[in-house]
């Protein structure tokens, strides 16, 4: 069996729910507690599927303007990002489109881009709305998802019988993920995958859904001149 | 000579003659921590001279810089360049959120008096506010700092009033029962008011903590160059997230007697279990050559300390890294890779740390400290070889019965293990090795019930006294403790004894010990007492301290 290994890195504002998304994925958890991320955070994860087994690699960065400086650690040697904003918070999703500048002019290779706003379940307090977010996210060529790091726990706790919903929700209008009966279930992990597959550059399917790669590409239009990040 | 008057308080400069002068349990010659006298440190901070206060935040050469020449990384350009750049970043984004501060300023400024008066503010033991020179709210412990904006305005204005008409600085405003110590460093002003029994040398070491947990989220030097560039600066942006560090290290300043003294606690640990543990690490690290310090902690504890050769650190570095760690419930789910500056190794730069647990079941966290940014993966392979090797030498169990303050170690009850009925409470402090050990380790579910009492409120309330806890003891000691590090007529020994309890301070050259006994109790007897306990110090000192200072 191949094996892959790829890099992802999640970037996004302060307490839009990164670390909770991420520990919710890898972890299969929700805690209230968590405090914020100082510098990064690095998960390991194993994902097997039926042509390859993905050794994935997760650096989940601080949202604070003071680590700032330091993302280009993170995401320079990244296969994909996972750009998270709040939907009850507009400034967020709007930090995200400054962080895909910064990843199209600094990203060192193919980077494959993956949006998702958080906290689906404060629905009621939306400010991003669904539409905006989708259509972003297809000029980016990226999909789109909206999940719930604390929802989710619900759900499984509930036999994972009425999350269709949200991946259901999130599936609308991305351009090209397809929820795959995984994704339906987990939003995040499916674009994980996604993006694990996509840094790969091979066609996964995963759970018999069919996880399509997105086609666009980061760096390809200014691959030959890699602009450096200082001085 | 007992007294029993509860107010005065007569110190007597005696010799004990029984006790040798060579009997300084847990002396050894080389430290790994600095064996500084952080009064003595404070007494600089105090200084009245705003030239030579100031030429102290500067003139300091980097640690960092001069660890990364020896190895010969060049990478000291490359850092500087970066904090400029995120300098700018901060920078350019911060008009909106300042005027946000503004208008906020102006909504509260018909009500603030009304504000002052609120329950969150009102009946407090000790406040602290932190401020820019510019008068902009930065932090305050309790209730909202947009709200105090007309009161950050007075603070300024005092401060600023006596150092322009004045040319001198502003330290205390005394009232009857209320203490106002104001500390200005640097580009920012820190303020506490408070109603405990803290002295105000106690209280400017506070302010100097607090101030050393900002410079260790953003470096010296980029706090100044912020403020050089606007004055004006709204300093939450940067500081986003680390108010529950400043919060934290507030509360664990006011329980934990290893402030007071300026020392660091070990854990109680079998000599043999910490050497194998140091050799664990040591073996595991001695080829990295850019580690300066391997650290493993447990709830607030050192367990080990693996030091670059001719680097030692400060015991104030160490209590902010345990109040990151404790601080940082996110080090329990990952490994972490954090930025992170230690003020008085080098308040100019990051050293940067791969921040664990050691295992799933095991409290200890494991910090490797390097001076270079992209060291993750070579040491998160240490981490993993280091761990393997403490599960296979049964080191975890050891550390876990230590934290879980298993009966059978001598460590967990001293006082039952020494067998002196009339102590009740000891603190001991080693001055060559800046190293604590107190009868009753603050264990961390109790530091937890503080925290959520404080959470609650911090307010004064008048309780009634049933068994005093160990928090109740070190404030006890305070007095004495201030009394001790007097600056103008330190006293050296100092007895007191009335209704409620009788204490003993006591300092010579090798070690503080403040015992407190029962009531009404002869000197002759706590005499023969402290005799006894130092005794018993010397005997179990390998167990309760780290009595050597491994480098790689």
């Amino acid at each position: 069996m191949k094996v892959i290994e790829a890099k992802i890195v999640v970037l996004g504002s302060q307490g839009v729910g990164k670390t909770s998304l991420v520990v919710r994925y890898i972890g299969k958890m929700f805690s209230r507690h968590i405090s914020p991320t100082i510098g990064a955070s690095f998960f390991t994860c194993n994902i097997n599927l039926a042509e390859a087994r993905v050794k994935l690699q997760v650096w989940d960065t601080a949202g604070q303007e003071r680590f700032r400086s330091m993302a280009p650690m993170y995401y320079r040697n990244a296969n994909a990002a996972l750009l998270v904003f709040d939907i009850t918070c507009r400034a967020s999703f709007a930090a995200v489109k400054g962080w895909v500048k910064e990843l199209q002019s600094n990203a060192a290779g193919p980077l494959v881009l993956a949006l998702v706003g958080n906290k689906a379940d404060l629905a009621a307090a939306r400010a991003v709305p669904a539409t905006d977010a989708a259509r972003y996210a297809a000029a980016l060529g990226a999909p789109y998802t909206e999940t719930s790091a604390l929802r989710s726990a619900a759900s499984r706790r509930g036999g994972c019988g009425g999350c269709g919903g949200v991946g259901g929700r999130g599936a609308r209008g991305a351009a090209r993920l397809e929820p795959a009966h995984a994704a339906r279930r987990h939003p995040a992990p499916a674009l994980l995958l996604a993006a694990a597959a996509g840094a790969a550059g091979a066609e996964v399917s995963a759970g018999g859904g069919r996880v399509e790669l997105p086609a666009w590409s980061l760096h390809t239009p200014r691959a030959d001149t890699p602009r450096p990040l200082c001085c | 000579m007992a007294s029993t008057s509860k107010d005065s308080l007569p110190s007597h400069l005696t010799h004990q003659e029984n006790i040798d002068d060579d009997l300084v349990p847990g002396a050894c010659p080389e430290s790994i921590l600095n064996p500084t006298d952080s009064f003595e440190e404070i007494e600089t901070e105090m200084s009245t001279d705003p030239e030579q206060r100031h030429a102290k935040l500067t003139t300091k050469s980097s640690t960092i810089s001069e660890i990364q020449s020896e190895i010969g990384e060049p990478s000291k350009d490359m850092k500087t360049a970066k904090s400029s750049d995120d300098l700018k970043e901060g920078m350019a984004s911060s008009p909106s959120s300042s005027n946000i501060t503004e208008q906020n300023g102006d909504d509260v400024d018909t009500d603030k008096d009304e504000y002052l008066q609120s329950p969150e503010l009102v009946n407090k033991e000790k406040h602290v506010f932190i401020l820019s020179s510019a008068g902009k709210p930065i932090y305050s412990r309790y209730g909202n700092e947009d709200k105090l904006a007309g009161l950050c305005g007075v603070i300024q204005a005092l401060v600023s009033v006596v150092e322009d008409h004045d040319q001198d600085i502003l330290r205390s405003i005394c009232t009857k029962d209320c203490k106002a110590v104001f500390l200005v460093k640097g580009p920012l002003i820190l303020v506490a008011v408070s109603k405990s029994n803290e002295s105000e040398t106690q209280l400017v070491m506070q302010l100097t903590y607090a101030f050393n947990q900002i410079v260790s989220v953003l470096t010296l030097t980029q706090l100044n160059r912020i403020f050089e560039q606007r004055r004006n600066y709204d300093l939450r942006r940067l500081l986003a997230g680390a108010e529950r560090l400043i919060d934290n290290l507030l509360i664990f300043m006011e329980k934990d007697p290893a402030f007071l003294l300026g020392a660091v606690r070990c854990l109680p640990l079998p000599e043999k279990a910490r050497e194998n543990i140091t050799n664990a690490i040591i073996s595991t690290c001695n080829k990295i050559r850019d580690l300066v310090f391997a650290i493993l902690i447990a709830g607030n504890q050192l367990i080990t300390l693996v030091r670059m050769k001719k680097y030692t650190l400060h015991p104030s570095d160490i209590h902010l890294l345990f109040n990151l760690v404790r601080s940082s419930e996110s080090f329990k789910t990952a490994e972490s890779w954090t930025p992170v500056c230690l003020p008085k190794f080098d308040a100019t730069g990051f050293l940067h740390g791969h921040v664990s647990y050691i295992s799933e079941d095991c409290q200890a966290c494991l910090l490797l400290l390097t001076v270079q940014r992209d060291a993750f993966y070579p040491l998160s392979q240490a981490k993993h070889t280091i761990a393997e090797k403490l599960e296979k030498m049964k080191c975890i169990g050891a550390i876990n019965d230590a934290l879980n303050r298993s009966k059978d170690l001598p460590t967990t009850n001293p006082l039952k293990h020494i067998g002196i009925p009339i102590i009740r409470h000891f603190m001991y402090k080693c001055k060559s090795t800046a190293q604590l050990f107190t009868s009753d380790p603050i264990s961390l579910d109790r530091l937890q019930d503080y925290r959520i009492m404080h959470k609650e409120g911090g307010d004064i309330t008048v309780k009634k006294i049933e068994k005093l806890s160990d928090i109740d003891y070190v404030k006890n000691y305070r007095k004495f403790c201030n009394q001790i590090h007097c600056a103008t007529v330190p006293a050296k020994f100092i007895f007191r004894s009335n209704c409620e309890n009788t204490i003993l301070a006591w300092i010579t050259n090798g070690f503080e010990l403040y015992v407190t006994f029962d009531a009404l109790v002869e000197k002759e007897q706590t005499k023969k007492a402290v005799d006894h306990l130092l005794q018993w110090i010397k005997r179990e000192e390998n167990r309760i301290f780290i009595m050597n200072a491994p480098t790689f």
